[in-house]
């Protein structure tokens, strides 16, 4: 920042603009791959039989793009805004906060490089290879130091509720990913995991449930935490309700991942176990959201005219009805219709689409109006036509993935008569067509949305520049 | 807040929301239990396909319809007791097996492809799957399986007992180009895996990788020196499509299940 001595600086928010700013970025890439994968699955003439766009190398490109690159770059944005807005803080380091935005960016990088070559693990949402695991190791402690000891160095009494929040998923998605990737290599680009069979699936759950549960639930909870109360211009309804909110799910969600294995060859215990809290999690999770949908009392007349608090209302709708839906898939009877079908998938986007990305690109645009000291976007409409695209998007592909996934289910498992299996399996796989179809159309409205939302934080910018001129004010939000 | 709340809930949360390193301690103890109690069970307790050091496994006690436990070499292949002495002698049914050189190499082509994000290798005990797929999966199938397979998603059938249900000839075609045998089938073609020679090196090395794990490693009684050693000459000429046939026709034919026998208890 050229002009500090301008003016006294208050905050690091220059990397935060950058953060934000790629998140818009990969909100786009993530989302068209996404597209790309899932117009595979319904015209498969496009993987136009290259080794390197087939669906099978892509699609760990799609959930690292939309879950590490776009999730990352808002987790850590939004983290590194919240934690010194609440705290009346700078930064601990702005220099390890700019290597932490380097160093995730060329994580990235190689992620783009290394998947589409093959070079994966073989473990969902975890496919990097080792040299990369180190390297996510090594700039995530980057980032936790400087979070935590940002909160350390505070000018306020108490830590606000969105900072332990990020903590938690500091602490967790560390253990997590050091425990998950534990692996030997055998060559550079090439490794094995130590664990086998049963322990490996577990251990993969526990992660792959728990990234969803830290990173992409208790991360984007602390957003909503801060920027729900601040766009409605109302304190969060109920402090003791988010006191129980948060430690309800940094104790219970731990538990969650067995559900993933039902009736595998995983002891039946550790399932039970796991779909038991799973369902115990829907009172603190509709807690969580009846408290961020209640902090808009007295203010449901703003949605009429202001489109980032519809982002954010709609959001906790996602959130309320992915985690009734989730509870309700961990149940035995239910999993053993659901398991290996569409409906996993659906869920994971309600979840990924209505919650995570309607939250992030709610205080993406509250931030970026912050940031730049501007009093309205580039085009509010813009973002009311974005709204709309992103709810309607979600809105297709999720019912598309219900229809699927349950009619897989009850394919598989019909008997005619004579008391034989009334449909091959392939007959099933045919039946998926029109709604494969449908997911692709719903992601591509999605998508549409995501190219807007760009656009508009580019104008919105470039607008912020041009107005300042050669004597800019610095971004002190 | 709002007006009906305290402006703390207890004392004890007042305390910690003060103090940044009681909340980082109290935040990692939470977080922490649920996984200790779900993971750690699971490397001692019987019918995990855990491999324990007295050649137990944990005390698993499979048992058959006369309620006499059935011998665990009869599950897990153990050359010392088997008339099979050799991973190329072994024999469909004499137990669960670590992979050939040339199956090996199948499967991190199989792990390559991301083959395990449409098709499970994990069969569950129901009667259609049953009838689709043939008995469900048992833990000690993928206790050889560093990085398992067993997968999330059957956009495509489950494979765990896919060994010999179609010829070496009918998976080259449908390899190559799945829609001329299945026109439904949405699989990408993979005619290109037959111009790719094996990874040789890289395959010596994971054979010798198997065999130093910390939680069950391929016994050196069955990758013994000499095996691995005439690895490489076995690779000899190969290529990823032999090797991915290899692979998959290795699937969930290794033991040998009773009818009615309960193995998952």
């Amino acid at each position: 920042m050229e002009a500090t001595q301008a003016t006294p600086v208050k905050y690091d928010m220059k990397v935060v603009r950058w953060f934000t700013i790629m998140a818009a970025v990969y909100a786009v890439v993530g989302t068209l791959i996404g597209v790309y994968v899932a117009s595979e699955l319904a015209w498969p003439f496009l993987n136009f039989d290259t080794e390197y766009i087939t669906f099978g190398r892509l699609r760990p490109l799609h959930t690292n793009a939309v879950i590490f690159a776009f999730g990352g770059c808002v987790l850590m944005g939004t983290g590194f805004y919240m934690v010194q807005r609440t705290g009346a803080t700078k930064l601990w380091s702005n220099g390890l906060a700019w290597f932490t935005f380097w160093g995730w960016n060329l994580i990235i990088v190689l992620a783009v490089v290394t998947l589409p070559l093959g070079m994966t693990t073989g473990k969902e949402y975890a496919e990097l290879e080792w040299p990369i695991d180190i390297l996510i190791a090594v700039v995530w402690l980057a980032f936790g130091l400087n979070h935590i000891m940002t909160v350390a160095i505070r000018k306020t009494s108490h830590i606000y509720v969105s900072n332990w929040f990020t903590m938690g998923m500091i602490v967790m998605i560390t253990y997590l990913h050091v425990v998950n990737s534990m692996a030997i290599p055998v060559s550079l680009t090439n490794s094995f995991s130590i664990y086998s069979g049963v322990q490996d699936a577990m251990i993969q759950w526990w992660w792959g449930h728990n990234a969803v549960g830290f990173y992409l639930t208790g991360g984007f909870l602390g957003i909503m935490y801060y920027f729900v109360p601040k766009q409605a211009g109302r304190p969060v309804f109920s402090y003791r309700l988010s006191v129980l909110h948060f430690w309800a799910l940094t104790f219970g969600y731990v538990w969650l991942g067995a559900h993933h294995l039902q009736y595998t060859a995983l002891p039946d215990w550790t399932g039970s176990l796991g779909a038991a809290i799973s369902l115990a999690m829907i009172i603190p999770s509709w807690g969580g959201a009846m408290n961020g949908m209640m902090t808009l009392s007295g203010a449901w007349d703003r949605l009429r005219t202001d489109y980032i608090l519809r982002f954010l209302v709609v959001s906790l709708a996602f959130y309320a009805m992915s985690t009734f839906e989730g509870p309700v898939m961990s149940i035995k009877t239910v999993n053993a219709l659901s398991h290996y079908t569409d409906w996993t998938v659906g869920h994971v986007h309600s979840g990924a689409l209505g919650w995570m990305a309607m939250v992030a690109f709610g205080a993406m645009y509250h931030m970026i109006k912050k940031l730049y000291g501007v009093e309205k976007m580039y085009s509010e409409g813009l973002v009311n036509v974005h709204f709309w695209l992103a709810t309607i998007g979600t809105v297709v592909y999720v019912v598309a993935m219900w229809v699927s996934g349950i009619m897989q289910g009850l394919m598989w498992r019909d008997y005619d008569e004579y008391g034989t299996l009334t449909y091959t399996f392939v007959e099933s796989v045919a039946a998926m067509h029109p709604y494969y179809a449908m997911r692709a159309v719903g992601g591509a409205i999605f998508n549409l949305g995501a190219w807007i939302a760009l656009y508009n934080i580019v104008m919105t910018v470039r607008t912020a520049n041009a107005v300042r001129g050669a004597n800019a004010v610095p971004a002190n939000a | 807040m709002s007006d009906h709340d305290k402006i703390y809930s207890t004392k004890f949360q007042d305390k910690v929301e003060r103090n940044t390193l009681l909340m980082f301690v109290m935040t990692a103890f939470a977080v922490a239990i649920g996984g200790i109690v779900e993971i750690v069970p699971l490397f001692y307790l019987p019918n995990t396909g855990m491999a324990s050091s007295d050649g137990t496994y944990n005390n698993t006690q499979h048992k058959d319809l006369d309620g006499n436990v059935i011998p665990m070499d009869k599950i897990v292949w153990n050359p010392a007791t088997s008339e099979h002495k050799t991973l190329d002698d072994w024999q469909p049914g004499d137990g669960v097996r670590p992979y050939t050189a040339l199956e090996t190499a199948g499967r991190n082509v199989y792990i390559r492809e991301g083959c395990f994000l449409c098709h499970s290798q994990m069969i569950r005990p129901f009667r259609d799957e049953k009838d689709r797929y043939g008995h469900y999966s048992i833990a000690e199938e993928s206790m050889y399986d560093h990085t398992y397979q067993w997968g999330s998603k059957r956009t495509g059938p489950d494979l765990a007992r896919l060994a010999g249900k179609y010829s070496d000839e009918w998976h080259l075609r449908h390899l190559r180009y799945p829609r001329d045998l299945v026109p439904e089938s949405v699989m990408p073609n993979y005619f290109w895996l037959q111009d790719k020679g094996v990874n040789v090196a890289e395959t010596v090395e994971t054979l010798k990788v198997m065999t130093i794990m910390p939680f069950n490693p391929v016994p050196k009684s069955i990758y013994t020196d000499e095996y691995i050693a005439g690895a490489a000459a076995q690779l000899e000429g190969k290529t990823d499509m032999d090797a991915l046939i290899a692979y998959l026709q290795s699937l969930g034919n290794h033991v040998k299940f009773e009818e009615g026998v309960n193995y998952r208890d």
